[in-house]
């Protein structure tokens, strides 16, 4: 700036020293309360009576020491698990969700059967789809079925999940503007160039948040595996549970999905942060 | 891991050969004081002074129908199957001969509630447990339950003949059993598959999913006969050093025959009577062959 020495005049000063005391002020209460609030709700759970016991039963230092190993390979699985069902869950559900807005009347039969997909695979709880593919599937004796189960896994929580997703980017395409689809259309588009190009991409953006909740959820629902034998990270921490009677096993597996779920939500923050910047800045 | 279930049991045997060595080799005064201690046993535990519920004969309850292996063709008193042959024993051991023994009939739910009983012992596949042992008395426990892999009778594993056989099966049990843990025991297994339940882990037999299941042998009767079909069981091992299941002949709470039927079943483990009875019995009719 300039290169004389600024002087504040008095009344700066005076301003200035206000904020500063005014900053003071409120980090001070900020901190004030926080420990009060924070510290106060630790104190009653600490000092409750049973807390002995719900330390020694749920975060034992030793047992979660014992099982972190044990959980930490077994999650293995469900991360490998919801890194492939979510690329094919996207695929499944953009399917679903075009066959269902495309107007044209001879994909009538396929709109039929992707509403009752749809319809069916969200009412029915996902740890019925994930006994009756993974115990159903192989008993038809079906030439061709898969019959690894971390397959058969991966087409249940696929089934389940792709009904919500495509749903959810359904509605997304619904949101663009019908002015979107004219522009296309008027630059000489065809309808599935200007589906493919103008308006999926802007749908896709739109529901980012919804669908990172849906694989957020997803991601914890790799856990129903277990009823079909697999040993994911939860089942690994649950037979340690069952041998030592301690459930600290548990709060380990729960840590891994903590960790998982933070990861993946800050990721996509960044991404849409960036996404939204571009669009703005452009 | 063969080499740690058999080396109880060696050890067993070794136990058992040079008590008998002793007994034999010993001096006359050895086997006085033997007879004598026995004849003291059989003083308070003699035919006369024992207060069966008839005077004379030992009444023993079992359950309508009786199921093998068990007992056979449901005649608990044709003295085969495991349980008949094992009570014969306990009252020959008591000075009962075969025809003051006499059977009657006592539905396994009634049996363990409090109460005057009908019977002297009730021999049923009762499981010895604390809360039961509130209402009524157990004996020692004669049948400790073995751990079996069960197999589809065209499986590559139904003629296992030993643990190692089954080293390259995928097996499954049921979370929190001894099954479970079993499986670890078996040296090179492949990391079991976990089930909720006995049920689904038949499903994934069934399916193909598992080659075989582990569950405790009484359990593993029951599945391969009536649960589920084409099924076998390939084998029985027993783990070690694990608070198993055990079976103990049940008496009225406070019975004055506790502590005579607990001598005789004590006594018919020591000489190995009930060792025998359970590779005649559980294994062989049985066809559940013991793996090592």
């Amino acid at each position: 700036m300039t290169s004389a020495p600024h002087v504040p005049s008095a009344r700066q000063a005076e301003r200035d020293a206000f904020r500063r005391r005014r900053t003071r002020r409120r980090v001070l209460a900020g901190v004030l309360s926080t420990v009060v609030v924070l510290g106060g709700l630790t104190a009653a759970v600490v000092t409750s009576p049973g807390w002995d016991r719900v330390r020694a039963t749920y975060f034992d230092a030793g047992h979660a020491r014992e099982s972190f190993p044990l959980v930490r390979d077994a999650f293995w699985l469900n991360i490998r698990m919801f890194l492939l069902v979510e690329v094919l869950v996207l695929v499944v559900a953009v399917l679903v969700a075009v066959v269902r807005v495309v107007p044209a009347p001879f994909m009538t039969p396929f709109k039929i059967l992707a509403t009752i997909y749809t319809d069916l695979f969200r009412s029915v709880p996902t740890i019925l789809v994930v006994l009756l593919v993974g115990f159903g599937f192989p008993a038809l004796g079906l030439a061709g079925m898969p019959t690894s189960l971390f397959w058969l896994g991966a087409i249940a929580l696929t089934l389940s999940y792709g009904a919500y997703v495509a749903e959810v980017v359904r509605a997304g395409i619904l949101s663009v503007h019908p002015t979107q689809w004219a522009s296309g259309r008027a630059l000489g588009m065809s309808y599935g160039a200007t589906l493919r190009h103008v308006v999926l991409p802007q749908a896709l953006r739109r529901v980012t948040p919804p669908l990172v909740n849906d694989f957020v959820s997803l991601q914890k629902d790799t856990a129903l595996l277990s009823t079909i034998g697999l040993v994911e990270g939860l089942r690994a921490a649950s037979v340690y549970q069952a041998e030592t009677f301690n459930f600290t096993s548990l709060c380990v597996a729960a840590l891994f999905f903590v960790v998982t779920t933070v990861f993946v939500t800050r990721i996509t923050d960044w991404f849409m942060i960036r996404q939204m910047r571009r669009e703005a800045g452009a | 891991m063969t080499a740690m279930t058999s080396l109880p049991r060696s050890l067993g045997g070794l136990v058992a050969a040079s008590a008998l060595l002793l007994a034999t080799a010993c001096a006359p005064a050895d086997e006085e004081s033997d007879t004598a201690s026995s004849g003291d046993a059989s003083a308070a535990c003699s035919v006369d002074s024992l207060p069966t519920v008839e005077k004379g004969t030992f009444t023993i309850a079992t359950d309508d129908p009786a199921y093998e292996p068990w007992f056979s063709d449901n005649d608990p008193a044709n003295g085969k199957g495991f349980e008949s042959a094992v009570a014969y024993a306990v009252a020959d051991r008591l000075g009962f001969g075969k025809d003051e023994v006499v059977w009657t009939k006592v539905p396994f739910n009634t049996a363990y509630q409090p109460g005057d009983k009908a019977f002297d012992v009730d021999v049923n596949q009762i499981s010895i447990t604390d809360e039961r042992k509130q209402a009524v008395d157990f004996s020692a426990p004669y049948y400790e339950a073995a751990q079996a892999i069960i197999v589809l009778e065209d499986s590559e594993f139904a003629d296992a003949k030993s643990l190692a056989d089954l080293a390259d099966a995928q097996l499954g049990a049921q979370i929190g059993t001894t099954s479970l843990k079993a499986i670890g025991q078996i040296e090179g297994a492949k990391q079991p598959r976990v089930y909720d339940d006995t049920t689904k882990a038949a499903e994934a037999l069934r399916n193909g999913q598992v080659d075989g299941i582990v569950a405790d042998l009484p359990s593993a009767f029951y599945l391969t006969a009536a649960e589920i079909d084409g099924s076998v069981i390939a084998g029985q091992f027993q783990v070690e050093g694990d608070a198993t299941e055990a079976f103990g002949l049940l008496l009225e709470k406070g019975s004055k025959l506790t502590s005579c039927v607990d001598d005789a079943v004590e006594s018919l483990r020591e000489d190995g009577t009930l060792a025998d009875l359970e590779q005649t019995w559980l294994a062989e009719s049985a066809n559940a062959p013991v793996l090592k």
